[in-house]
Order: C-alpha cells, then structure tokens, then sequence
C-alpha cells in the first residue's frame, strides 16, 4: 500500500512535491522544441571585449557576455593559447590548461616579488585556522616536511658529503 | 575592494582588487553582504579544475544589495536585496528557455559544456565571484531575485545553490511515494538532498559519509538513518542487505570529485589527477542502485574522464540524470517552502568568518576542522 503522510507525521511537507506525473523529469520536462531552432535565438547584446578571451573551438564565436578576470598573460598564458586549438573533447585541451595552471603559480609568485610583496605562504594555506584547531596535526606536518627536506636535501648532495667524508678520512691517514 | 584572491592550490588570501565594472548594458554591480564557500569551490581551491588561474576570485553563492545597474535593466533598481543564482544565464537561449538556466549558450564562452558560473575557473566562463566586497553580475533581470522582507538572509544565502542543488538531485531521482533513497556525501547538498528527499514522498532516506559529525547532524536535520561507511566493509554490500538484498530506488551522488573511500579512486583521482576527480561515491551510487532505479548526480567532477562501472549502468538499465541545478526555475517553490517552515536552511551554517580571514576559512572547510559544514564570509562593508 502506498505509504501517506500520515505515516511520516514528524516530516513536515512529506509528500507534497510528490507527482506521479513527474515523468520525464527535470531537465526534460519543460522540452519546447526550440533546440531544433539551433543557435538561432535572439541573441542578447554582445559585450564588447576589452581583453583577450580565449573561446572554445566548439562554438563559432564568442557568449554575448563572458568574464573579464585574470586575462592569459606570460608562459601560462601561451600554454593556454595552445590549449584552446584542442576541442574539449581532448585531452590535448585540459592537460596543457592543467599544466598552465601550475605554471600560473609560479607566475603569480614571481609577479607579487615583483610588485614588493612577499606572499606569506603559511597565512595563504589557512595554517593560523590549523595552530587554533588542529595543533597536532600541524605539528606532525611540519615534521614529515622538515624530515623529508632534509631527504632530499641529502640525496643531493652525498656525493659532496662523500667526497669531503674521503678527503677527510685521507687526511686522518696521513 | 576587498575580495578573495587565488594563489594556487591549498593557497588563497584576501586582498584589494578594481571595484567592478559594468560592461554589459544587462549588467549589475552587487555589494555582498554574505557569500559562502561552496564544497565545490574546494574543487577549485584542490587545483581539481582546469583552467583556474591566479588572481581569480572565487564565490558563486551570495546575496547583496544593488548598487548599479546597467542602462537596459528593467527588474531590479539601485537598493533591492537579492538572491543571486551561480548560474549566469541569458533567459533567452533555448537551454534557458527550457528552464535549463545551469545550461545557458550565452554565458560561457570558455566551455560549451557547461554554462556560466560566478567565480569558478574560465572553464565556466571566467567571471570574478562573490567572496568579495563587489561583484558584477550580467544578466540581472533574469537571475536575480528579490528577498522577501520576511526571509532571513542566512536562509537567503543558501538559496543561491546549496538548497536549490540538493533539492534537484531529489527531484531528478524521480521519486516515487515509498522510494528508498541513498544520498552519498553529507556536505551542505547531500543534507539538503536528503531533506528535500521526504518532500518527494521517499519512504526511507539513508545517507553514507565517513565524518562522524556530519553524520550526527543529519540525522537530526534531515531526520534520516545516516552511516559511516568506514565502519562497514562494503558500503554496496550494506545497502544491498538494508534493501532487502534489492538495491536502493534511487542514489544521490552529492560528493563529487573529492570523494574518500577508495584508495584507487582517491591516488589516480585526487592526488594523480590522472581522472577527472575520484569518483567513489559514484561508483558505490551505480552500485547500490536496483535494476532500473535512478542515479541523480550532483557532485562535481572535472572535464576529462573517470573510472565508473559503465557496464552495470548498462546491464542493470539505470537511469542517470545529472546537472547543475536551475537555480532560478526552483526559487519560488523553495522560498515557499522555507516560509511554509519545510526547509529551514540556516541552520546548517556553522562558521561565520570576515572576509580578512579567507584563508582560514577555506583550510578549516576543506580540512574539516571545528566540526565545520558551512561556512560563509562578510565582508568588512557588511559589517558596519
């Protein structure tokens, strides 16, 4: 038997946006047919472009409106001209705009040295919010960091330490 | 002004930015008075989405107060309290004109397959977002939405997608009158998927996450059985007995590409990101699913591909419907229900930060420090 909000006294509103006739659901439901009509809708007015905007090849032209933030500039920016030869279909398309994105990193540390500011790494990744509620666990992460610097920092230069641990032992010997 | 500034991954800061600019005569200046941060905006700040650059603002959950309006807008003037929808949608393509505002052809020139969102990468249209004093926000007669004097703008705030988002995927899990639901993900959407759940007629709501204190709260808030799948061996497994052996009528994916839970999903989707975000809750979802049931995806996931068992959506004929939510067409039905007393979204707030302390919000929401859900940021201009 199907069940009824009498059932569910506790369940305010249970129920009541049920439709048996709900089918084909969002996003079918509203279907108008106006798709067979292509891209031919009355296009609201095109916003004028003020910077470079890169669009994907799968459409023929620009959306009337697009955002204006953080236009393509340098290396990443090149990275990302390239990306959009690519359809999205591609992976040529979203591994380069990957990559651009680590790269835009770099960038925007280079950028904010040379604008006088040196980014405090440690308040960017919230590390304050980590000492108030986590304290533990940021300690730990410092210490596996620390330790796993000194890792590499060793595996680098063994042949250092080597040479000057030999040239000691020579020393000794003679 | 005062906005959200991306840096890189796990890096963001709060600095002064060029107060916005009208370049659209439909366009409108917002000043926010709440933004939130979105579990999907822990995508972008994960580095998960491509095409996400430095300087960008972030925030496509907020509402504020009109500023300035550009020379064609006719339904909202200078001073009106609004919702803003994320989705940026133009009302006239014929995606908008099925109520497909998520699908709008004239937002995003970046991507077609996926319309314009507020401050979320180019890949969705490269527009500045709302964790911010200011924000410019085209289209402003058709997204936008006045807030009811009645409504409190905590409620308010949620309405820009997390109520509107957990909602859908209920309803495009086509529920039936006695349906058993499993929502995967306890995130701010996967309560509200569960809570909106019961307004469908569900006869029992399930939720699976592994964080114990999401888990306790809705339970309460959504009045549903929740479960830790850390403390089950097979989450598939579980569902399969809890139904009888049968399999749930309908799954909810509202985790997305952050999913814990499979170490293969988590190394080759999270750490790797050799697939387009681990897809673990939507495995489990295919999984769990009868023969012939729904799997309703609202997660967000990146562009490229992702390992999901294709051939059991084949063989056992599920139905999956998926989408950004259509903000603007769910408004006056969900603001009804937050009057009727149905829904009342405020209270999965739990962490109001200012603006000044982005960095420190984002790294407790995305570390899940301070039993925190849902956090949301007032800018300083707010504040006064």
């Amino acid at each position: 038997m199907e069940p009824t909000a009498s059932d569910y006294p506790h369940i305010n509103g249970w129920g009541i946006d049920a439709d048996p006739n709900n089918e084909p659901t969002y996003p079918l439901k509203n279907y108008t047919g106006d798709d067979h009509q292509r891209l031919n809708w009355e296009r609201p007015p095109q916003q004028v472009q003020t910077v470079e905007i890169l669009h994907s090849n799968e459409r023929p032209n620009l959306t009337a409106v697009f955002g204006t933030s953080s236009p393509p500039s340098g290396l990443s920016g090149a990275i990302r001209r390239f990306a959009f030869r690519f359809s999205e279909s591609e992976y040529g398309h979203w591994l380069p705009l990957l990559l651009a994105d680590r790269v835009n990193v770099v960038e925007g540390i280079v950028d904010d040295l040379a604008h006088g500011h040196i980014p405090n790494i440690f308040a960017e990744k919230g590390w304050k919010a980590d000492w108030k509620h986590n304290r533990a666990g940021l300690v730990q992460n410092v210490v596996i960091g620390v330790a796993a610097t000194a890792l590499v920092y060793a595996f680098f230069t063994r042949n250092k330490q080597q040479t000057a641990f030999t040239r000691l032992k020579k020393t000794i010997s003679n | 002004m005062l906005a959200m500034n991306y840096r890189g991954p796990f890096r963001v800061r709060a600095a002064q930015k060029p107060y916005p600019e009208i370049l659209h005569p439909g366009d409108a200046i917002v000043r926010v008075t709440r933004s939130c941060i979105c579990g999907s905006d822990l995508h972008l700040y994960h580095g998960l989405v491509p095409d996400t650059r430095v300087g960008m603002t972030f925030g496509h959950e907020f509402i504020g107060v009109v500023e300035e309006i550009g020379s064609s807008v006719q339904n909202l003037s200078v001073g009106d309290n609004v919702i803003v929808p994320f989705n940026v949608a133009c009302g006239k393509c014929a995606f908008c004109k099925q109520g497909l505002f998520g699908n709008c052809h004239e937002s995003n020139p970046e991507a077609t397959a996926v319309g314009g969102i507020f401050g979320y990468s180019h890949t969705a249209g490269g527009y500045d977002g709302g964790q911010a004093e200011f924000v410019r926000v085209p289209y402003a007669d058709v997204g936008p939405t006045i807030i009811p004097d009645w409504m409190d703008h905590d409620d308010a705030v949620l309405l820009t997608d997390v109520v509107p988002t957990g909602y859908q995927a209920a309803e495009m899990g086509g529920i039936k009158k006695g349906d058993t639901v499993v929502v995967f993900g306890a995130g701010p959407v996967g309560i509200m998927a569960a809570k909106s759940a019961w307004l469908f007629g569900a006869g029992r709501v399930i939720v699976i996450d592994h964080l114990e204190y999401r888990l306790d709260f809705v339970k309460k808030y959504a009045q549903c059985e929740a479960y830790n799948f850390r403390s089950m061996e097979d989450p598939v497994l579980f569902i399969k007995k809890t139904t009888d052996w049968f399999g749930a009528d309908v799954c909810i994916d509202a985790v997305g590409g952050d999913a814990a839970g499979s170490a293969l999903q988590t190394i080759t989707g999270r750490k790797l990101m050799i697939q387009a975000g681990s897809a673990t809750a939507l495995h489990w979802a295919i999984n769990s699913v009868k023969k012939g049931g729904i799997v309703s995806i609202v997660g967000v996931y990146g562009p490229t591909d992702n390992l999901v068992p294709i051939g059991n959506v084949v063989n056992k004929g599920i139905t999956i419907r998926a989408n950004q939510a259509s903000v603007k067409r769910l408004l006056p039905k969900l603001i009804d229900h937050i009057q009727a007393g149905r829904l009342n979204p405020k209270e999965i707030i739990t962490h109001r930060v200012p603006l000044e302390e982005v960095s420190d919000a984002y790294h407790i929401f995305s570390a899940k420090l301070d039993n925190c859900i849902k956090p949301i940021l007032i800018p300083p201009s707010a504040r006064q």
